[in-house]
C-alpha cells in the first residue's frame, strides 16, 4: 500500500482503502477538475487521477531528458483527457510531440527512438484505437529484446485510457488488456487511484521493458491525495512496486480482486456488504496484470476461502481466467467454493445506453459473493 | 544500354536486355542506368540535377574490383546457403540472387555512423556491414532469432513482418537528428512492402519530421507470386512526391549507379534535407524462398531476359573492358569465394543447437517470475540440456521421443518435409 497516499481510510469505515471521492462520479471530463499546467502541488490537496498522471509525467520528464511524450493531440491540446496538459509548454515541442494520426507509426517510431536511446511515452488516444498498432506492439516492441538476445532494450511506455462508463461512442470504452497480457515481453499495468497513478506512471517510464499502461478513463476525475514529490525523493517503501498487487481493504469472509476501474466498484461492494450482510470482504487491487503478483491474492484466499474476480473486459480467456486457474493450481485446498468471476459480457461493447447493464456493478459483485457462499 | 560509370567510362549491354521489364507496361522505358526522378512539391532540384558520376569519381581501380568481389562473394554465400537448405541444414533460405548490385552498391555507400534497417533478404548489405554470414544462416537454421549486435554493425536485425522496419528506421532517424548525429539511416524494403500501411505511415512521418532517412526500395518485380503492378498503379518511385520528398529510380542491377545514387541520397539526408526514396529496379532471380516455386507464376523467357542483365556479368564486362579484371584476379576472387563458402558450410553444419534453457533467456530485461518458474520446472523435468526427462520410465510408443515420434530436433526441417509430402 502506498502509505503516503492513504489519507482517509476512515471514510470507508475500515483502515486501508485509498481515498476516492465518491462525488467525482462517473461523468465525463469536468472542466473544473481538469489539471492546470504541471507544477508543484502540496501533498495535502486532493487531486484527480488525470492531474496525478500529469504530475507524474512531468516528474518523469524532468528526471530524464531522454523521456519524450508522443501521441495524437498530446501537445498543444494537452491530450483529449488533458493528461499531458502543459507538458509541451514546459518541455517544448521536441519532447512533447503531436504526431500524425497513425497508431502503428506512433509505436513503430517509438521503437526506433528507443533503439537510439530515448524513452518514449506514447499515448494511444482511446483503447479502441490501439489495434492499428497491434503488430508493432506484439510482434516488434514485445519481441526485439528476445530476438536480439538482450542487446536491444525498448523502454517504451504506452498509455491507453481504457474501459467504459463515460457514455462514449463505439471504440471508446474497450478493455483490451488480455491481448497484451498474452504476449511475452510486455508488461501490463492498470492504475486505479490518483496516488498509484502518480507513482506508477513514473515507474513505468523508468522500466527498461515496454509497459502497457492502462488508465481507467471513468476514474480520471476522481480525487485522492497524492504525495507529489518525485519518485526519487520518496522514502523507501512509500510507493509500492510497479508490479505488486495490494490489499486495499482488509476483510475476513471473501476476497474480491479487481484492477483499474473495478477496484472502486469492489470497494463499494465491500461497503454495502459490510452494512447489509455483515460479510467482511477483502479487496485486492491487482495493479499489475502482467506479470501477475498473486502472492497477496493467494494469502487472502487461504484465509477467506472464497474469491471473486472483477473486471470490465469479457470473461473468455481473460485476466480473471488466469487468476482463477492459478489460484486453483496453488490454493486448491483452501478454496471453499469455485473461483467466480464478474466481468463484461462476451459481446462487443454495447451502445452507451446499455453500458450500465454490461459493466460489473455492486449488485452483480454481491450476487457472486452470495453464490460463493451458497456452495 | 549504358551503364553509369565514372566519368568517361561507358559500356554496352546486350540488345535483348533492353526489352522492357516484365512488369513495365508495353512501350514504357526499361530500367535504365540514368536515374529518373519524381519532383517533390515546390520544384526543389533533385535527382535530375545530380551529377551522379561525381559521386563515384573517387573510386580507384581496387575499389571497382572490390565491388565486383563483394558481389561475387555474396552470390557464392547465397548459393551455398541454398545448397545447405536443400541438404536439410537450413529450414529455409531467402535468396538474394539478382539483387547483388542493389545491395552492395547501396551497402558500400554507408558510412560508419549510418544505420541500416533490413528486411530479411539483405544478405549483401549485411556483408557490407561486417555481419558474420554464419549469424544469418543461424536464423534460417532455427538456431537464433538475431545473432549480431545492431549497434556495433550499424545494421539492425532482420525484420520478417513486411514493412514493419520502415517505422523503426523512421524513429531511429528522428533520434539521430535529435542527437546531432552526422549519420543517416537507410531502410530496405520491396515492391510488395510498398503496399503496407507501415511503409506509407513511415513515408508520412519521415516527410513531416524531416527524418534523415533513405527509403531504399528494391523493386525485384515479384512479391512471392504477385507482380509489382498488383501493388501499385503508379511507379513506386512516384509515391514519394505525394509525401513531399524527392525520389530516384535507378537501375538496380548497376552497382555503380546504386552506389552513386545512395551516396547522393545519404549525403542529402545527413545534411538535414530530409528523406529520399530510391527505387532500385532489379529482379529476384531465384525463388521467393526455398519453399517457393516461381515456375508457377512467371515465365522462363522473363527469367532469361533478366539473366542477360545479371549484375555480376555487367560489372565483369565493365571491368574487363577497362583492363581492371584479368583472369588471374578473377580466379583469385573465385577461390576466395569458394573458401568462404567452404568455411561457411563447415560452420553451419557444426553449429550447435542453442542450450534448451536459453529459450527462457531475455524475455524481458527484468526478472519475470512466470518465466523463471517455467525455466525451473523445465530444468527439473528435462535437465539443463533438455535430454534427461522421462525419469519415471521410458517414453511411451507415441510420445515425442518414443520410437514412433519425430524427435524434438530438426522440427522445422522435418515439418516442412511433412507438409510437402502430405500436401502434394
Amino acid at each position: 500500500m502506498t502509505s503516503q497516499a492513504v489519507i482517509s481510510g476512515e471514510q470507508h469505515g475500515r483502515p486501508g482503502p485509498h481515498d476516492q471521492s465518491a462525488g467525482a462520479g462517473d461523468g465525463g471530463p469536468s472542466p473544473a477538475d481538469r489539471p492546470a499546467a504541471a507544477g508543484a502541488t502540496t501533498a495535502a490537496a486532493p487531486i484527480t487521477m488525470a492531474k496525478a498522471l500529469n504530475l507524474g509525467l512531468h516528474a518523469a520528464m524532468a528526471a530524464d531528458p531522454k523521456v519524450i511524450v508522443m501521441g495524437e493531440d498530446v501537445g498543444t491540446l494537452g491530450g483529449v483527457f488533458r493528461v499531458t496538459d502543459g507538458l509541451q509548454r514546459e518541455f517544448g515541442e521536441a519532447r512533447v510531440i503531436d504526431t500524425p494520426l497513425a497508431e502503428s507509426a506512433i509505436i513503430g517510431t517509438a521503437i526506433g527512438l528507443a533503439m537510439r536511446g530515448y524513452r518514449p511515452v506514447c499515448e494511444i488516444q482511446f483503447d479502441g484505437f490501439v489495434y492499428p498498432a497491434f503488430d508493432q506492439i506484439v510482434s516488434q516492441l514485445a519481441k526485439l529484446h528476445y530476438r536480439s538476445a538482450g542487446r536491444i532494450r525498448l523502454p517504451v511506455t504506452i498509455r491507453i485510457p481504457f474501459g467504459g462508463g463515460i457514455g462514449a461512442v463505439e471504440h471508446h470504452s474497450e478493455s483490451p488488456e488480455a491481448y497484451f497480457c498474452h504476449t511475452a515481453g510486455l508488461k501490463v499495468v492498470a492504475c486505479s487511484n490518483p496516488a498509484d497513478a502518480h507513482h506508477m506512471i513514473q515507474q513505468a517510464v523508468r522500466s527498461d521493458d515496454p509497459v502497457i499502461f492502462l488508465e481507467p478513463k471513468r476514474r480520471y476525475w476522481e480525487k485522492g491525495t497524492v504525495d507529489a514529490r518525485p519518485l526519487a525523493e520518496l522514502p523507501p517503501g512509500a510507493a509500492s512496486d510497479l508490479h505488486a498487487s495490494v490489499v486495499v481493504r482488509t476483510g475476513t469472509d471473501a476476497t474480491l480482486v479487481g484492477y483499474g476501474p473495478t477496484v472502486r466498484t469492489c470497494l463499494d461492494a465491500a461497503e454495502v456488504s459490510d452494512a447489509d450482510d455483515a460479510r467482511s470482504l477483502e479487496v485486492i487491487d491487482l495493479r499489475s496484470l502482467s506479470p501477475l503478483d498473486l502472492g497477496p491474492v493467494l494469502a487472502s484466499v487461504r484465509r477467506t476461502g472464497r474469491l471473486v474476480v472483477v473486471h470490465e473486459a469479457p470473461s473468455n480467456v481473460s485476466v480473471s481466467a488466469e487468476v482463477a486457474a492459478r489460484v486453483t493450481e496453488e490454493a486448491f485446498y483452501s478454496l471453499e467454493s469455485p473461483v467466480l468471476r464478474v466481468t463484461g459480457f462476451d459481446t462487443p461493447y454495447p451502445p452507451a445506453r446499455l453500458e450500465d447493464h454490461y459493466l460489473p456493478d455492486v449488485d452483480r459483485i454481491l450476487d457472486a459473493v452470495d453464490r460463493s457462499f451458497a456452495y | 544500354m549504358q551503364l553509369l560509370t565514372p566519368t568517361g567510362h561507358r559500356i554496352t549491354v546486350p540488345e535483348e536486355a533492353r526489352s522492357p521489364g516484365p512488369d513495365l507496361p508495353t512501350g514504357a522505358d526499361p530500367p535504365v542506368s540514368k536515374p529518373r526522378r519524381a519532383d517533390p512539391p515546390g520544384g526543389e532540384p533533385t535527382a535530375a540535377d545530380i551529377d551522379l558520376p561525381a559521386h563515384v569519381a573517387d573510386l580507384t581501380a581496387d575499389d571497382l574490383v572490390g565491388l565486383y568481389r563483394d558481389m561475387t562473394l555474396v552470390r557464392r554465400l547465397d548459393e551455398e546457403a541454398t545448397s545447405l537448405q536443400r541438404q536439410g541444414e537450413l529450414g529455409l533460405w531467402a535468396s538474394l540472387r539478382g539483387q547483388e548490385a542493389a545491395q552492395v552498391g547501396s551497402g558500400r555507400a554507408l558510412g560508419p555512423h549510418d544505420m541500416a534497417f533490413p528486411s530479411y533478404r539483405e544478405h549483401g548489405v549485411a556483408w557490407c556491414r561486417g555481419v558474420d554470414p554464419a549469424a544469418i544462416l543461424a536464423i534460417f537454421r532455427g538456431a537464433s532469432l538475431g545473432g549480431w549486435a545492431p549497434a556495433e554493425h550499424g545494421f539492425a536485425l532482420y525484420s520478417i513482418v513486411v514493412g514493419s522496419q520502415t517505422l523503426h528506421a523512421t524513429g531511429y532517424a528522428m533520434g539521430m537528428a535529435r542527437d546531432g548525429s552526422d549519420g543517416a539511416a537507410i531502410v530496405y524494403f520491396g515492391d510488395g512492402a510498398s503496399s503496407e500501411g507501415d511503409v506509407n505511415e513511415a513515408f508520412g512521418w519521415a516527410g513531416v519530421f524531416g527524418a534523415p532517412l533513405v527509403f531504399f526500395c528494391q523493386n525485384n518485380q515479384w512479391a512471392i507470386s504477385e507482380p509489382t503492378r498488383r501493388q501499385s498503379r503508379t511507379e513506386i518511385f512516384h509515391r514519394a512526391s505525394g509525401f513531399g520528398f524527392p525520389s530516384v529510380r535507378v537501375d538496380g542491377n548497376d552497382v555503380l549507379a546504386c552506389l552513386a545514387v545512395t551516396r547522393w541520397a545519404l549525403a542529402r539526408a545527413r545534411s538535414g534535407r530530409g528523406p529520399v526514396l530510391v527505387e532500385a529496379v532489379t529482379y529476384r532471380m531465384g525463388a521467393h524462398t526455398t519453399a517457393d516455386d516461381p515456375t508457377r507464376y512467371r515465365s522462363a523467357a522473363e527469367l532469361d531476359a533478366w539473366r542477360r542483365r545479371d549484375p555480376l556479368d555487367r560489372m565483369r564486362a565493365y571491368l574487363s573492358a577497362d583492363g581492371l579484371l584479368d583472369e588471374d584476379r578473377e580466379r583469385r576472387i573465385a577461390l576466395e569465394a569458394d573458401t568462404l563458402a567452404h568455411d561457411l558450410r563447415a560452420r553451419c553444419t557444426t553449429m550447435p543447437d542453442p542450450a534448451p534453457t536459453s529459450l527462457f533467456d531475455h524475455v524481458q530485461v527484468a526478472d519475470n517470475e512466470l518465466v523463471s518458474t517455467q525455466r525451473a520446472a523445465f530444468t527439473a523435468q528435462f535437465g539443463a540440456d533438455g535430454e534427461d526427462g522421462w525419469r519415471d520410465g521410458p517414453p511411451g510408443p507415441n510420445r515425442p521421443n518414443g520410437p514412433n515420434g519425430n524427435g524434438r530436433k530438426g522440427g522445422l526441417v522435418a515439418g516442412e518435409a511433412r507438409v510437402s509430402e502430405e500436401a502434394w
